[in-house]
């Protein structure tokens, strides 16, 4: 419970509100930084300037959309140490190319250059997305992907998702408080039963839920597709961010591939 | 456009066999404000979901002079309002002015019009101010009148409530009646809060174990103990019929201003 609500803190918006990057329209921002995080992806680890460049992009945007360095830490966090933990792992397992002794165990340079990958397009991939999250409102991200074409249903549900979190967030905490208000207090993993139980009934009451707004939705008029959002503006700022964002990485992509 | 409702003979079962109406007649005038009265598992909730094609019972039920039918899905959920009994079955989209646009863009309507849809429906339950706003940073009685509002914005003839002043503190339902009692529309609630129906509706009507067991002017149905007690109803302790304000109907002609029930 305390790590959902904490979750939930962690999303929204962030940085100066009036900013130039939080006023783009959503689009250019969904297409900017899918950009950025495609070019660092498809790049192998020797071409670093590549990924130094996305680097420093996205820093131009921390800085523009002063969106305060703890906050991108504070977010970045719990995917990160994710990530990072399972790839420490791998210069142990991972062999080939040159060993390195290190106490008891041996280090692979093969596993080496995967950690160094991993690392380095995690933390470009995750930046994006945080910036791309605390410049944009999620439902202006939702608005973006329509505009962009993303099939309505996959939108619709991106939506009911991030809108039911919050209820379902809710919910768990008036459960919790329902057994705690009971005085229970799980000092053993024998006790850990009733949160099974708990699991069980926040299904059914979720899959109930369900069926309730379904029914409000057809109430309304839905038919099975989603009507079209008002659509969006796109600018000539926008235009031009999300152009200079892939001048400035796709020829750096290319040329870094044929030298 | 007349928005009669009349509902002969329905029954309706629920998938496990139990009957939750049992041959209910309810016939409703244009322009009336209708409380149904009952306990919980009355089958009030059920009938609320056959008025537009929901649930669909055995029986005859007729709305604003279209037959309930595969056929007038589409034209029925345009003219009948469902207002459910939890808001947050309700708002289900990003935001509130999103939600309230959900309905009038499932209708095909245009842009412009969407907007002004959404923007009178919004000013209707005055929640202007929160068009931007995500349901979940609402108050209750605040969600009770945006989902209001999502159905305003269709622009029915007829309104259908569930429970509108449940989980309500005393400010948010003073605020919910205030706004219901503006609206022209014909209007249906389901309700235990007796006070409500008798300030909102001129009539009421009594469901118990899926029958009307009683139809009548809401100050006589109130006004029989035995009635209320049979059918565990009751009004609250001290509560005066005779105090209760009951405001015109706007449009009415007996004007905006206030009549007492009983002078």
């Amino acid at each position: 419970m305390a790590f959902c609500q904490h979750a939930l803190e962690m999303t929204g918006l962030a940085g100066d509100p009036a900013s130039q990057i939080h006023r783009l329209d959503p689009r250019a921002k969904v297409l900017g930084f899918l950009a950025i995080t495609l070019v660092a992806v498809s790049a192998p680890l020797e071409l670093w300037p590549v990924h130094a460049a996305c680097m420093a992009i996205l820093a131009g945007i921390v800085a523009t959309a002063r969106v305060a360095p703890r906050t991108v830490w504070r977010r970045a966090r719990p995917v990160l140490g994710l990530v990072l933990l399972v790839a420490l792992l791998v210069p142990f397992v991972r062999h080939g190319g040159a060993a390195y002794a290190l106490g008891p165990l041996t280090v692979h340079e093969a596993g080496l250059i995967v950690l160094g990958t991993v690392t380095v397009k995690a933390m470009i991939g995750t930046l994006s997305a945080i910036l791309l999250g605390a410049t944009t409102a999620f439902p202006a991200v939702l608005g973006a992907l329509e505009g962009l074409r993303v099939p309505r249903l996959l939108v619709l549900i991106a939506a009911l998702m991030y809108r039911y979190l919050f209820v379902i967030v809710e919910e768990v905490g008036r459960m919790r408080a329902g057994l705690a208000a009971r005085g229970y207090r799980p000092r053993t993993g024998l006790g850990a039963g009733a949160l099974g139980r708990l699991a069980a009934a926040l299904f059914l009451r979720t899959y109930g839920r369900g069926e309730r707004v379904h029914r409000a939705m057809l109430a309304r008029g839905y038919d099975g597709t989603m009507p079209a959002a008002t659509p969006l503006a796109f600018g000539r700022l926008d235009a031009a961010f999300v152009g200079a964002v892939i001048a400035l990485l796709v020829p750096l992509r290319v040329a870094a591939t044929l030298l | 456009m007349s928005c009669a409702v009349h509902v002969k003979g329905l029954s309706y079962e629920y998938p496990d066999g139990r009957a939750a109406l049992r041959g209910v007649d309810l016939h409703v005038r244009h322009g009336e404000r209708v409380a149904i009265l009952g306990p919980n598992g009355a089958g009030k909730t059920t009938l609320m979901l056959h008025l537009n094609g929901l649930l669909r019972g055995t029986g005859e039920v007729e709305v604003a002079g279209l037959t309930v039918s595969k056929r007038t899905l589409r034209e029925l959920r345009a003219r009948v309002g469902l207002v459910f009994q939890d808001p947050d079955d309700q708002l289900f989209m990003p935001t509130v002015g999103e939600d309230v646009a959900f309905g009038p863009r499932n209708l095909g309507l245009q842009v412009a019009t969407i907007e002004t849809r959404v923007r009178e429906a919004l000013v209707a339950v005055r929640m202007e101010h929160a068009a931007e706003r995500p349901p979940h940073g609402l108050s209750m009685g605040e969600r009770r009148r945006a989902a209001i509002a999502t159905v305003l914005a269709m622009a029915p003839t007829l309104l259908v409530l569930d429970e509108p002043s449940a989980s309500l503190d005393p400010r948010a339902r003073r605020e919910l009646l205030d706004v219901l009692e503006r609206l022209e529309q014909t209007l249906l609630l389901t309700t235990h809060d007796l006070p409500l129906a008798a300030e909102l509706c001129e009539r009421a009507i009594v469901l118990d174990a899926g029958r009307v067991v009683a139809d009548g002017p809401t100050d006589e149905i109130l006004a029989d103990p035995g009635l209320l007690v049979a059918h565990d109803l009751e009004l609250p302790a001290g509560f005066d019929l005779n105090r209760i304000e009951r405001r015109a109907r706007p449009g009415s002609p007996q004007g905006v201003g206030r009549v007492l029930m009983d002078p």
